[in-house]
């Protein structure tokens, strides 16, 4: 964990989920899928059904982290006309509404296209509470660790099973808010199983004095969320919630996020997943 | 005669402010492994007498060094050499780089390669280097090119390659490059990564550099013993760069040497149809480096245009962004027009029908030669042959009769 003197609200939360119930659920959507306004009332839904944390999702040409699902959602996002200030009016629009802390989830080119300090200034002006960066290892973030430092805004590095003990204690050293453990070796999309390596990632994070490890990858049902969080602080949701939004709209979505939040209440007590 | 000036000469992962590694941390290990790997192969005398061999008795290296005088009578009379890549085994300069990784591959104990490809020259190169060695093969390549490059796509299937059709985004190399980064990260543990270009995180920039440095090692002593001196000039087309790195290297330190690299121009670069990435991107990051690219102001990756595939890319190697800031070499992009003229320039002229990529050095070696005048030598990198171009320059010079295209 960094030094930072200002408390992590994403750290405050899953702490607090933890405290309550088995752990934190953290839900996925992207901006602009399937229109601006659609996404908004989507992340508030996810908020009030149980969601812990919010990661937003920015729209990107070459998304080399995600699989099928997401793909076509924020192709389909950028093809409706998605423009970067859409994230931030987003980002303004879900923070007003709901108390659950909100991340952005972006790749790297956006935010340096549009300046890593004048993008921190923003996130904050819209009430974000940081960023997760997919492909930005910690190797290459000197200018958004200091932006980030300065503000106070979180910053979720990934973990993965290949990484070595040195990079774990990285990534540890890095984060604020969470630890990104990617389950399996993969990209987003649902699994029928959450690979075993997940556990043994977080039991190796927890060696390097990791306070919040989350789970992600291939996560898409209650009682896979219930299992994660029998060893891990939070459990990510992202694929199962688009195409329930993608499928049913608002109403499915409502319903899928508040099954998946069941799962947070522990093991035995999570109802069947459909 | 030479100097060495170390400012030209970068080891990676950085080129100046250029590469490194915007990569999701899953690929890092397989990174380092791969570089760790590299840096031993590349000093280690068995690697590189077994690759010698290859290159000898495989390829078929060294390549020859013709001068094309008929062809130079339209540049301005200068001399004009030619480094015949083009009669390299599978027809252009890509298989220097495969034969490498494929060794490498086998020597870091995987059994599975995957590759991505625009015009499908990588994509067959590696399917080649695959066949030779037993390795499994999957090609990554984007719906579009599929489609433009239906022989290339054959001659992959032949070797014994997997030919997966990329129906994300704009569906051509970028795309591709994608696609192949997702299997990557999903089948590291098996799967060895073989990028066909100068660009992708590091290693990949500075080790296909490496491996395609032969190129200009080569053609330099060819140029020397012919002639008794250094080019004036040195051309290259540039899409990922990897042909130009492998020409321009061996001349960083001569500073009597001017390097050109020449960019797609498409219908031209003031149209919003081109892949002129230096000429006309920003630096930003795309496919694991920071580099030039063509992108719009959100950072989205703009579509490129080309009629040459193999240089229709969006993105460039970053060595080229740092050769271009530091003004060691200079940038210039070439029209669809202008290439295909040179194409059959040469065909006409000297009995060589070049790739439509390598036509892009071509044409602007014309205008060079124009410039420098009948004193100069230039030096052009033939990186490929023609043949997967006849259906293109069938239709564009009407080369077609329309009675056998009904039969």
């Amino acid at each position: 964990m960094s030094g930072a003197t200002v408390t992590s609200p994403v750290e405050t939360r899953i702490r607090a989920a933890n405290a309550e119930r088995a752990g934190a659920f953290v839900g996925y959507l992207p901006v602009g899928f399937p229109d601006l306004a659609t996404s908004i009332d989507g992340a508030i839904a996810l908020a009030e059904s149980g969601a812990d944390v919010i990661e937003l999702g920015l729209p990107y040409s070459d998304p080399v982290m995600d699989g099928p699902v997401i793909q076509r959602a924020t192709q389909a996002a950028l093809a409706g006309g998605f423009r970067l200030r859409h994230a931030f009016e987003a980002l303004r629009a879900i923070t007003a509404a709901v108390d659950a802390p909100v991340l952005l989830m972006t790749y790297w080119n956006p935010v340096l296209a549009y300046g890593v300090e004048r993008f921190a200034d923003d996130v904050v002006a819209a009430g974000g509470a940081g960023l997760i960066t997919p492909d930005l290892i910690p190797d290459e973030a000197g200018e958004w660790l200091a932006a980030s430092e300065s503000r106070g805004l979180d910053r979720v590095f990934l973990a993965a099973p290949t990484s070595s003990d040195a990079r774990l204690e990285a990534a540890v050293a890095a984060s604020r808010g969470f630890v990104y453990t990617v389950s399996t070796m993969g990209i987003t999309g649902a699994r029928a199983d959450v690979d075993s390596a997940a556990r043994t990632l977080v039991g190796r994070l927890r060696e390097h004095g990791v306070s919040n490890a989350c789970v992600g990858l291939g996560v898409s049902t209650a009682a896979q969320v219930a299992e994660v969080l029998g060893y891990a602080d939070g459990a990510i949701v992202g694929s199962a919630l688009v195409a329930a939004l993608a499928d049913g709209g608002l109403d499915r979505l409502g319903v899928v996020a508040r099954d998946l939040a069941s799962g947070t209440r522990g093991p035995g007590r999570a109802p069947a997943s459909r | 005669m030479t100097t060495t000036d170390a400012r030209y000469s970068q080891p990676g992962p950085y080129f100046g402010a250029y590469g490194g590694r915007y990569v999701p941390e899953p690929l890092v290990a397989a990174l380092d492994e791969l570089s760790a790997a590299w840096e031993h192969a590349k000093t280690d005398p068995v690697f590189q007498a077994e690759l010698a061999d290859l290159h000898r008795n495989y390829t078929g290296r060294p390549s020859p060094l013709t001068e094309v005088p008929r062809f130079a009578a339209h540049a301005g009379e200068a001399r004009v050499f030619l480094k015949r890549e083009d009669l390299n085994h599978t027809g252009s300069h890509k298989i220097n780089n495969v034969l490498g990784q494929a060794l490498l591959t086998r020597r870091v104990g995987k059994h599975r390669v995957i590759a991505e490809t625009g015009a499908g020259q990588h994509g067959v190169a590696t399917a080649t280097a695959a066949a030779l060695f037993g390795l499994d093969c999957t090609i990554y390549m984007g719906e579009v090119d599929t489609e433009r490059q239906a022989l290339n796509v054959a001659r992959m299937r032949l070797l014994g390659a997997e030919v997966v059709a990329v129906k994300a985004g704009s569906r051509t190399l970028k795309d591709a490059i994608n696609e192949a980064m997702r299997d990557w990260v999903t089948n590291v543990a098996t799967t060895n990564y073989v990028f066909g270009t100068v660009a992708g995180p590091h290693p990949f920039p500075a080790m296909v550099r490496d491996l395609q440095r032969i190129i200009g090692d080569e053609a330099r002593a060819q140029l020397l013993e012919r002639t008794g001196s250094l080019p004036d000039a040195v051309c290259a087309c540039v899409g990922g760069g990897s042909n130009a790195i492998g020409i321009f290297t061996a001349f960083l330190d001569d500073p009597g040497v001017a390097l050109y690299g020449f960019e797609a121009g498409g219908e031209g670069i003031d149209t919003a149809r081109h892949a002129a990435t230096i000429g006309r991107g920003r630096p930003g990051v795309l496919h694991g480096a920071r580099s030039y690219l063509l992108q719009d102001e959100d950072g989205q990756t703009q579509e490129s245009h080309s009629i040459s595939a193999g240089l229709d890319y969006p993105g460039v190697g970053p060595e080229h962004a740092f050769l271009a800031d530091a003004g060691r070499a200079t940038y210039r992009a070439v029209t669809d027009a202008a290439a295909m003229d040179a194409l059959r320039l040469l065909s006409r002229t000297e009995g060589i029908i070049p790739a439509i990529e390598s036509a892009h050095a071509l044409a602007g070696a014309l205008e060079l030669g124009r410039e420098l005048g009948p004193s100069a030598t230039i030096l052009v990198n033939l990186s490929g042959r023609g043949d997967k171009d006849m259906v293109t320059a069938g239709q564009w010079f009407e080369l077609i009769d329309r009675d056998a295209e009904q039969s």
